[in-house]
């Protein structure tokens, strides 16, 4: 039953789920703040914003765990910096090129992905000490998971702060939206609320158990 | 001058770093235990934006226009080295500002306030005193969002909180009612801008 074939195929699948929801990195980790809260108010800025962050990221993975043996340790954090730096500077103009829009509505955001603590974090801990097939799992999890937690966190500031999903209007003429969510404190609410809740759920479950 | 004093209040209040465009998030609810320590991040805080105002202006005038495309890359190892050489002369010149500023100078400088703040005085064009006094304000915008946070923090240590409102969850909320708060600064020159 231990193949080495199985084993290697489990920790991959490890690897990609524990970042989705066990190890969410802005649930659970509370990592990447910044770009969590500042462009998260509406769902498609959520959704843009956690791509181009994962494409960064996997981008990156590669690199590093390529790289993990000629990279001297004393160096690796700049190494890493400036790997990181490049991947954002190539999605930087890519969404110029391609989605004016939204590069217009993310801004200096999207250059700020680089001091993201969540992408230099797998780095150091993850992709430079493992294959690039474990590398990229990992990376792909723990960004799929980061991309989760920002469209809903997004959708629920869209859908209070303006009543609507995705730009569709979803409550009629009669709803007064709660302008507060759409601007920066909505930002601290609608995080803070879902920890709580998340926090609840844990407690409500040891007391079942 | 006017134009300064304006660009100093709007980084202080109206566009706080920390409460309405959420940089420097991480020691702002990791490190604000104790005002004390909060206070001290803070100053050193203000020290390392004015070394990044300068340092981004001396690269966009005399280097980037040759390869804009390389201002990420350059913005943060220039930043980040700088930050270790003022550190190192700090050190050697002065052990009481040294010893008062500490461990924060290397923690700081990869914080995103700061590379955010050489990508936003960038993206709006500042000179050179229009951005020593935006990284001044800003600055100044983020010890206070700190010390705010630190103060009110202490006090809920002698609360009786429910157990799933502590952490994280917790300090996210009281930092959104501070920034509804700040949100009352926002049409502080609607008029005369």
């Amino acid at each position: 039953m231990n193949t080495k074939l199985e084993i290697q195929d489990g920790a991959a699948a490890q690897e990609f789920i524990k970042g989705l929801w066990k190890e969410n990195p802005v649930f659970v980790a509370v990592l990447g703040m910044c770009p969590a809260l500042a462009v998260t108010n509406s769902g498609i800025n959520g959704l843009a914003m956690g791509l181009a962050t994962t494409f960064v990221l996997i981008s990156s993975s590669v690199l590093v765990s390529l790289l993990r043996n000629a990279i001297p340790k004393q160096v690796r954090i700049t190494a890493y910096i400036v790997i990181i730096a490049t991947f954002v500077t190539v999605i930087d103009f890519l969404l110029a090129a391609f989605f004016p829009d939204i590069h217009k509505e993310l801004g200096a955001f999207i250059a700020l992905i680089v001091v993201n603590c969540l992408i230099l974090g797998r780095q150091e801990s993850f992709a430079s000490k493992n294959s690039v097939g474990l590398a990229v799992m990992d990376a792909a999890g723990m960004s799929f998971g980061f991309t989760f937690a920002l469209l809903c966190i997004g959708l629920i500031r869209e859908v209070l702060g303006s009543g609507s999903i995705f730009g569709f209007g979803l409550f009629g003429e009669g709803f007064e939206p709660w302008i507060v969510m759409i601007l920066p404190p909505g930002g601290f609410f609608a995080l803070g609320f879902l920890l709580l809740g998340f926090n609840w759920y844990a407690q409500r479950k040891k007391a079942m158990a | 001058m006017n134009e300064l004093i304006w660009i100093f209040i709007s980084a202080l209040l109206v566009n706080n770093f920390t409460l309405s465009l959420f940089l420097g998030l991480c020691p702002f609810l990791g490190v604000t235990q104790r005002l004390e320590t909060a206070f001290r991040l803070g100053l050193a805080n203000i020290f390392v934006m004015v070394i990044t105002a300068i340092a981004s202006y001396v690269l966009n005038t005399w280097v980037l226009i040759y390869a804009p495309y390389l201002r990420l890359i350059s913005f943060i190892i220039v930043i980040a080295s700088t930050v270790q050489f003022v550190e190192m002369a700090i050190k050697k010149l002065s052990p009481d500002l040294f010893k008062a500023l500490g461990i924060f100078l290397p923690l700081i400088t990869t914080n995103c306030a700061i590379l955010g703040l050489a990508l936003f005085s960038t993206n709006k064009g500042y000179g050179f005193m229009e951005g020593i006094v935006y990284a001044l304000g800003a600055g100044g915008g983020v010890t206070l969002a700190l010390v705010l946070l630190a103060g009110i923090r202490e006090e809920t240590k002698i609360l009786n909180i429910p157990k799933i409102v502590e952490g994280t969850a917790l300090n996210l909320i009281i930092a959104g009612i501070v920034s509804m708060a700040f949100m009352g600064f926002a049409g502080l020159f609607a008029n005369a801008a």
